[in-house]
């Protein structure tokens, strides 16, 4: 089976529950806290490119500006978490909400404009989010940015270590993998692959386009949202510096790697380029020369990225019924 | 009350009057032609009726509900299909995918469906899916077998068979057909001749732009002749064929003695 139709669902268990069991066994294997620590932030990259890949990859909105939805996410949390004492179970799902407001408010008077608009915006909002962060000192404590973020928690435990950080982030890994998996091969997913292969056609085809596309901006938003909350209580510090444009394009660069339009594509992209800058540790300065010819490698080998299908973006993944149409899609 | 009424319908690009005053009906079950010369204004016409060309003046409506001050998406979601003239397939996406999207209006799973996927949204899918397949089963051996292509990889014959194909998914009242069997050779229009009178069978009412005379000649019920914005005929094949203000518009006005 092609990786770019690769949608887990009962059908093709044994491929899929392999990989999550090997991923899952790495802190029995490693006992290392350094690993670790690069597989949470892989764990959090993972969300960061996946939640990109519905605006970019599958609806065809141009979106620069995931870092600075990533950067709200992680200070909401951070503020909520130190300010007013709410537990992690609440700052959360409160980052990516405020994340999610702030991106259909952005979305709103955007997406009624052509493509290249929500592309100029997003980069515009991507800097201006940076000075309201640096300098509105009241709310964000400007450059000094905010310590002391509580390890996360659930149910009055502390999950201070990096292995029980590990398994939380991979259980968020499979949420947003889930969520984005079940709506793309839904109804919805394919109104966004309709817009963006073709918003007119769309249009005529019944599908509100306008709706559709606020609804996949506010989903990816949602995601990097809650990306940072995992940043802001794994770090345990948020500073303005860590959500500017170069880590949008951080982003963008593992969702083009992977594959864009494909599931498996970001999830494989985040993980390599969080791994390779760490494991070529040894060549000293010539490290970025390494990371260099390796994106390089990728695209002129394969442009579409490594999950995806020949052409720019491929197509989602593409569900043929047997006579029983019945053939089941559901992620346990 | 006609499946279709336009009355009046007015349309200016500047100082140049791509419609002057439409005004005629389709009753529900017919096949109307709709021709005249290039310019004539057929396709702003099908653009006004699909809503994706606001009208100056007029008005339009559809079992009486009037579609003048819709959005594209409420006027197809109120029964009205159409095809464009340079097809506007999606490139990458499957032949099936394709007969899907035409369902979106029959179908309601949104964002918390999609994810919860209770037992109705399965029931949907499932209910399209079969009908994708007995829909692209009308296109005979071209679409059916080609089920899991994307349509880039399709002829360009094939591609304009998939959107109609696409239009038909959402089981319109009305179908707007802008010029199908172009770039199609006589032994294909002649097929889609007879694919225009088989989707009337179904109950489907259908406003076609051709350019083809074989075709909207032994397709059509009625035809309309569009000169210049203005409806200059309005009658069966053979009444158009015989008339002088068509060959007119046409080919020029005779000379006085010739």
């Amino acid at each position: 089976m092609p990786l770019h139709a690769f949608v887990p669902g009962r059908a093709n268990l044994r491929f899929w529950l392999p990989g999550v069991m090997a991923v899952a066994a790495v802190p029995v294997v490693v006992r290392s806290e350094y690993v670790l620590h690069v597989a949470v932030a892989a764990g959090i990259y993972v969300i960061l490119a996946s939640s990109l890949n519905v605006t970019n990859g599958y609806a065809g909105l141009f979106s620069f500006g995931h870092a600075a939805f990533y950067g709200i996410g992680a200070y909401t949390a951070a503020i909520l978490a130190t300010r007013l004492d709410w537990p992690f179970a609440l700052t959360v799902p409160g980052a990516g909400v405020v994340a999610a407001a702030v991106g259909a408010g952005l979305a709103v008077p955007t997406l009624r404009l052509s493509g290249i608009f929500l592309a100029l915006v997003t980069i515009g909002f991507q800097e201006i989010a940076y000075l309201v962060t640096l300098n509105w000192i009241g709310l964000t404590r400007g450059p000094m940015g905010i310590p002391a973020v509580p390890p996360p928690s659930l149910l009055g435990v502390e999950i201070a270590g990096n292995t029980g950080q590990y398994y939380l982030v991979l259980g968020f890994d499979l949420l947003t993998l889930f969520v984005i998996a079940r709506i793309v091969t839904s109804r919805v997913g394919r109104a966004f692959v309709a817009i963006r292969e073709d918003e007119m056609a769309a249009e005529a085809c019944a599908i509100p386009t306008f709706r559709v596309k606020v609804l996949a901006f506010v989903i990816a938003t949602f995601f990097a949202g809650l990306a940072g909350a995992l940043y802001a209580h794994h770090a345990r510090f948020v500073s303005a510096d860590s959500f500017q444009l170069d880590e949008t394009f951080v982003i963008l660069t593992m969702l083009i790697v992977g594959g864009m339009g494909s599931l498996l594509g970001p999830v494989l992209g985040a993980v390599l380029l969080v791994v390779l800058p760490e494991a070529s540790r040894f060549l000293a300065e010539y490290r970025g020369v390494a990371y260099g010819v390796v994106l390089i490698a990728v695209i002129l080998l394969r442009p579409e990225g490594i999950a995806g299908a020949p052409g720019i973006i491929q197509p989602l993944g593409a569900r043929i019924p047997a006579e029983e149409p019945a053939a089941d899609q559901a992620m346990p | 009350m006609s499946l279709l009424e336009i009355r009046g319908v007015n349309v200016r690009f500047g100082g140049v009057t791509a419609l002057g005053g439409v005004s005629f009906d389709v009753e529900e079950g017919e096949i109307v032609g709709l021709i005249g010369p290039n310019g004539a204004g057929k396709t702003t016409l099908f653009n006004c009726l699909s809503g994706f060309q606001p009208v100056d003046a007029g008005r339009m409506a559809l079992a009486g509900i009037e579609l003048t001050h819709l959005r594209p998406h409420e006027i197809a979601a109120l029964g009205i299909a159409r095809t464009f003239q340079t097809s506007r397939v999606f490139r990458r996406m499957t032949v099936l995918e394709h007969v899907l999207v035409g369902r979106h209006r029959h179908q309601r799973a949104g964002f918390w469906a999609a994810v919860a996927r209770p037992g109705w949204v399965a029931r949907e899918e499932a209910e399209s899916l079969a009908r994708a397949r007995d829909l692209l089963g009308l296109f005979e051996d071209r679409l059916l077998p080609r089920m899991s292509d994307v349509a880039d990889s399709l002829s360009y014959a094939n591609r304009r068979r998939l959107e109609i194909a696409r239009a038909l998914a959402g089981e319109p009242r009305l179908l707007l057909l802008d010029e199908p069997t172009a770039g199609m050779n006589p032994h294909e229009s002649a097929a889609m001749a007879r694919l225009i009178r088989n989707i009337r069978e179904r109950g489907i009412t259908i406003l076609l732009i051709e350019h083809d005379m074989k075709v909207v000649m032994s397709a059509s019920d009625r035809i309309v002749v569009l000169d210049h914005g203005e409806t200059i005929a309005d009658g069966p094949p053979e009444s158009i064929r015989g008339s002088e203000a068509v060959v007119e518009a046409y080919m020029g006005r005779r000379r006085a003695n010739a």
